[in-house]
């Protein structure tokens, strides 16, 4: 069942074939979005999970800006899924950046020596991309968990938050590197929070949207998980699938299947 | 009908009049908007290189993907990119629109900042200094007479994040109101912004093309299950909706469908009857809904248990007792006169049958409405 599993988020993700030699979300950007009813974390610690433990010795490194929970959060739930964050971080593959409690305000734009917070966490990312040998840049996964938060650190600024999560997306270009961020799609309820969540849609190039089922709640399906790959939009060759599975979160681990073929 | 549109854009401008302008529009219901634009990108690119087109030159202005991208897509596409510089500028806002990049390299955290094949551009805010690189570039390429140059903008979306409308329908105005301007074309994602906004854009256009879901009630990502198999359909193929706006006046409005392949979009003209509709209709549960070809022989050929079997044969009864193999079924004479009678072969019972057209004679000359009082 755990192999089972793993294939079907695997493929939703487009993490089919993890190697040493391809970069692990082949330089996408994959946006989550989630709701109140439902999480869509599990999704970023399966994530994390299989880039860190999947291939022994691989050279992929996690850049994960926390801007939701402290790193003793993660580890816990990341121990019991069987990947020791600690270790890692201590390796060199897990980079934790805590944004707790941090601001990034909007500098002054334009004057001598002006730099805004969201500004210099680009410039530490870079700083890592850089320190790392060039041939393993591409191995490089950036996680933002999550978004809304980075919103509020900016000071409600949804157009500076989008400003630097395009030069995320610059970065997937220029060395291959991946992006994964979360948002939560039930907090904007003005016009502009939709425009806000549409231009990272367009920008996505896989968008997986976590929902309560619509029957409602049930003690032992969790969720639906829609996944749609659209890297026909974005990188120019047809990869265009979708995903439609229900899920089911234990302690230690997480149950995927289609709708009516639980196990 | 695509076609219609690139052939206008190959036409041109003609003298004493403004350059013709495409707005290609989508959703987050059917985003394939950039698909669109890239395929316009492509024939317009394949027509300056034959020399087929009035345009000589393209300066595409790149907010949404990397210059190395567009390259990439057009030596896919079979266009000769070896040469791209004599026919092709590509104005790189999207590597460092806002000179993040340039400030880290004066600090020497980045290496600097060179934009392969295309000119970068660090100051999208400052839509003056764009609108003068974009006639500069295309001069360059075309030289400063009487040639043309087109001018294509992948999302002018991103560009109103950084400038306000007024100032993007200005710098749309002067373009197509320029002599060196042979056409322009851009892509804006119409439900990020609101109803004047687009309804601005599509005023300054000769040529609207909207790209809608076959589905309208499809929302981009459902929830429901059930029209999964729906939205898949959905996500590969939508409408293609395009409004001409003539220089007399006059609209015309066209319509085709899309979908996507490996190689690109494809465009094919609406049929009447489109399976994808019904086959969307029947969701998918894990029982059957539909009928094998074997069952549906085997239902065409259960005998009704009425009169007229519609098949041109005489009239025969059925009813229920006899068996229904068609070797067992005898040819019965319809004689409207008599009714038709049934004995048990087993006794007991009967059933006297009296239709009701028995009363009525063929060819009689009766009216039948004659016992109606109006």
């Amino acid at each position: 069942m755990d192999s089972r599993a793993r294939n079907l988020l695997d493929e939703a993700l487009g993490l089919d074939q993890l190697t040493q030699l391809k970069p692990p979300l082949g330089g996408k950007a994959v946006l989550i979005e989630d709701c109140v009813e439902t999480s869509g974390s599990f999704v970023l610690h399966q994530l994390i999970k299989r880039l860190l433990t999947a291939v022994p010795n691989s050279s992929n490194v996690v850049l994960f800006l926390a801007f939701a929970n402290p790193f003793s959060h993660y580890d816990r739930i990341l121990r019991k899924l069987g990947c020791n964050l600690g270790a890692q971080r201590e390796k060199g593959r897990f980079i934790f950046v805590d944004m707790l409690n941090v601001e990034c305000p909007v500098g002054e734009e334009g004057k001598a020596g002006g730099r805004s917070g969201l500004f210099a966490l680009f410039a530490n990312i870079t700083k890592v991309l850089n320190a790392l040998p060039e041939s393993n840049r591409k191995c490089l996964t950036i996680v933002i968990d999550d978004v809304s938060l980075m919103e509020v650190a900016a000071h409600g600024s949804s157009d500076h938050v989008l400003d630097f999560l395009h030069y995320c997306h610059t970065l997937t270009s220029d060395y291959g590197c991946s992006l994964v961020t979360l948002n939560h799609e039930d907090i904007y309820s003005s016009m502009d929070g939709l425009v806000f969540l549409k231009q990272m849609e367009y920008a996505a190039d896989v968008l997986v949207k976590v929902e309560p089922l619509a029957t409602g709640l049930a003690a032992d399906v969790h969720g639906q998980f829609d996944g749609l790959q659209m890297t026909v939009l974005n990188r120019g060759s047809l990869n265009n699938r979708m995903s439609n599975f229900q899920f089911r979160i234990k302690e230690n681990s997480v149950e995927y299947f289609y709708p009516g073929a639980r196990a | 009908m695509a076609d219609s549109i690139c052939r206008t854009i190959r036409d041109g401008a003609l003298e004493g009049e403004h350059a013709p302008s495409l707005t290609i529009k989508d959703t987050t219901a059917s985003p394939y908007g950039f698909g669109v634009f890239t395929h316009v990108l492509s024939q317009a690119s394949t027509l300056i290189l034959a020399g087929k087109s009035q345009s000589r030159g393209l300066v595409v202005v790149a907010y949404s993907r990397s210059p190395s991208f567009y390259l990439d897509f057009l030596k896919r596409s079979g266009v000769d990119v070896a040469s791209s510089q004599k026919w092709i500028h590509i104005l790189d806002c999207y590597t460092d629109p806002l000179g993040w990049k340039h400030q880290l390299a004066d600090s020497g955290i980045l290496p600097s900042n060179s934009s392969a094949g295309a000119c970068l551009f660090q100051d999208v805010k400052d839509i003056n200094k764009l609108q003068s690189l974009i006639l500069e570039l295309g001069s360059g390429l075309v030289g400063q007479g009487k040639v043309r140059f087109s001018v294509a903008i992948d999302s002018v979306t991103e560009m109103l994040r950084h400038v306000p409308l007024s100032k993007v329908a200005a710098l749309i105005s002067d373009l197509r109101s320029h002599d060196q301007i042979s056409s322009i074309f851009w892509l804006l994602h119409s439900d990020i912004h609101d109803v004047r906004v687009t309804t601005s854009l599509e005023y300054l256009s000769s040529m609207v093309a909207s790209v809608e879901s076959l589905n309208q009630s499809s929302d981009g990502l459902s929830g429901d299950l059930g029209n999964l198999s729906l939205l898949e359909q959905n996500f590969r193929r939508g409408k293609f909706h395009v409004r001409f706006k003539r220089r007399n006046g006059r609209v015309r409005v066209m319509n085709e469908q899309f979908h996507m392949e490996e190689s690109g979009i494809k465009f094919t003209s609406v049929t009447v009857e489109d399976g994808l509709v019904s086959q969307g209709l029947v969701p998918k549960v894990l029982f059957n809904l539909e009928l094998s070809e074997k069952e549906k022989l085997e239902r065409a050929r259960v005998v009704l248990p009425f009169e007229h079997q519609g098949n041109g044969k005489p009239i025969q009864i059925y009813d229920g007792r006899r068996s229904l193999a068609p070797e067992s079924m005898g040819e019965v004479s319809a004689d409207t006169s008599q009714s038709s009678t049934e004995e048990c072969s087993n006794g007991g019972g009967e059933i006297i049958y009296f239709r009701d057209s028995d009363d009525e004679r063929p060819d009689s000359d009766e009216d039948p409405d004659d016992d109606l009082d109006i």
